[in-house]
């Protein structure tokens, strides 16, 4: 098997398109999902009443529905109902929709593994509960759950690819219009396979820089 | 001058657990300056008093008095009254995502909002009292357990507290740095520091104390000037519990 690298070189600048946008919807999809998995899971943490039900329902619903499904929702149910929203904002909205979820879960268990006696020695200086969390339960919290969460945003990174579904150019469905154009398989999929890994290979390895980085904060205490 | 407001009273507190009862009344007076040791065997409540007198158990009945204001109302603001009751723990627990300084300035500079340089002077100087000036900008994962006993209790102290409760803290000390922890609340006592202290510690009461007050079952059996209560307990619990701490 040859590759036709003078077609490779031709094509690049779509992959370099396609990859920016994935990218960039990962990104904005994964900060968004730690913004609602935070506050997901300091209302199951507290317990706040009604609310901690109505998200108790949000994780079920998210984490029990595949994302092509929620996105299939967003981009051809909502028109139907007369709100009608672009691909790519569609796609933001069903990576925050599942990855909150999946958030929530991580950040909850770490919180629940903070010891009780430092929650308690925190009331005890005069802590409010919002400085509590500033200052004991969350950073403690996130150095429990920085393995999870690593794992997390590897796997909603990679969820991007299901944008494909609904017509986002990122890196699989550029493939896959690419093979259907020139039937250049082998390349198409090789150039994937590398776009993937120029993303996420970086960001592997930061995590683990940072998951050490934290993780020595809980050691020896 | 003599007639000063006793600075805590504890009248017919009752707490239960469910049906079960921990503490059926309890009445205490501390005047201000004095050191009270609470002892009794495990589960008779001891720890739970101090709890309560913190806020970190809610009571089922009586009434607590710090000056002559009531601690036992919904509107109590317990981020206010912690800062005159201070509380050290059996586990030592520095908070290790900060620094021996972070963990003694959170509070005053974040709940009570002092100025920097003023708290971070007074930080310095407890921790150069007991003992552990040069420690400022370690981890607490780097320091021993009785290091980390004292530098909880300077965190504490570093509110300008009124009174300090201390649950234990030597209980989970090896023996060798029990010393170290009980001297420093021996020179907090010579300053005149109102304490009360729960302790297993029969000979650091004894120095200590200026009172004693023996719990059994979630009721106080005796409570006495602490050289009489060593030398000629009244009831026949605390003489059984104190016969059976000498071989």
């Amino acid at each position: 098997m040859t590759f036709d690298w003078q077609y490779m070189i031709d094509v690049l600048p779509h992959y370099k398109t396609a990859l920016w946008l994935t990218l960039k919807l990962a990104f904005i999809g994964i900060v968004f999902a730690i913004l609602v998995g935070l506050i997901c899971s300091i209302i199951q943490y507290f317990k706040i009443k009604a609310l901690s039900n109505i998200v108790q329902v949000y994780l079920e619903i998210a984490r029990n529905t595949p994302l092509l499904i929620q996105l299939f929702f967003l981009y051809y149910g909502l028109p139907k109902v007369g709100i009608t929203l672009s691909g790519e904002v569609c796609g933001i909205i069903g990576l925050t929709f599942l990855g909150g979820s999946y958030m929530a879960e991580v950040f909850r268990s770490g919180m629940e593994a903070v010891a009780k006696s430092q929650v308690e020695t925190g009331k005890a200086i005069g802590l409010s509960n919002l400085q509590l969390m500033r200052y004991v339960i969350i950073p403690q919290a996130f150095s429990y759950s920085v393995p999870g969460f690593s794992a997390n945003c590897i796997f909603l990174l990679k969820e991007t690819s299901v944008f494909s579904g609904i017509a986002i150019l990122e890196l699989t469905n550029t493939t896959k219009n690419l093979m259907g154009i020139f039937y250049k398989t082998n390349e198409a999929l090789f150039m994937l396979v590398v776009g993937y890994l120029i993303i996420l290979l970086p960001l592997t390895i930061f995590l683990t820089w940072l998951e050490r980085r934290v993780r020595h904060a809980e050691f020896g205490n | 001058m003599s007639e000063q407001v006793p600075i805590l009273q504890v009248k017919k507190l009752v707490k239960t657990y469910g049906d079960k009862p921990v503490l059926n009344g309890i009445d205490l007076v501390v005047e201000k300056g004095k050191v009270i040791a609470i002892l009794g065997p495990s589960g008779c409540g001891k720890s739970t008093f101090l709890r309560c007198l913190n806020g970190l158990e809610e009571v089922q009945g009586g009434d607590i008095l710090l000056e002559s204001e009531s601690l036992i109302s919904k509107s109590t603001d317990w981020r206010n009254v912690r800062q005159r009751i201070g509380m050290v723990f059996q586990s030592y627990d520095l908070f290790p995502n900060l620094t021996v300084m972070e963990n003694i300035l959170l509070s005053p500079l974040k709940v009570q909002k002092r100025p920097r340089q003023e708290v971070e002077a007074q930080a310095r100087e407890l921790l150069e009292r007991v003992g552990l000036a040069d420690r400022a900008n370690d981890y607490p994962r780097q320091l021993s357990g009785g290091q980390k006993q004292r530098i909880a209790i300077v965190r504490a102290l570093c509110i300008n507290p009124d009174i300090m409760l201390f649950d234990e803290v030597t209980a989970s000390l090896d023996p060798e740095m029990v010393r170290e922890v009980l001297d420093v609340i021996a020179q907090l006592a010579d300053q005149g520091m109102t304490m009360l202290i729960v302790t297993h510690e029969m000979n650091f009461a004894r120095l200590v104390a200026d009172e004693v007050i023996f719990m059994d079952k979630g009721n106080i059996h005796e409570h006495a000037p602490a050289e009489r209560f060593f030398s000629d307990p009244q009831t026949e619990r605390a003489q059984q519990f104190l016969n059976i701490l000498q071989f």
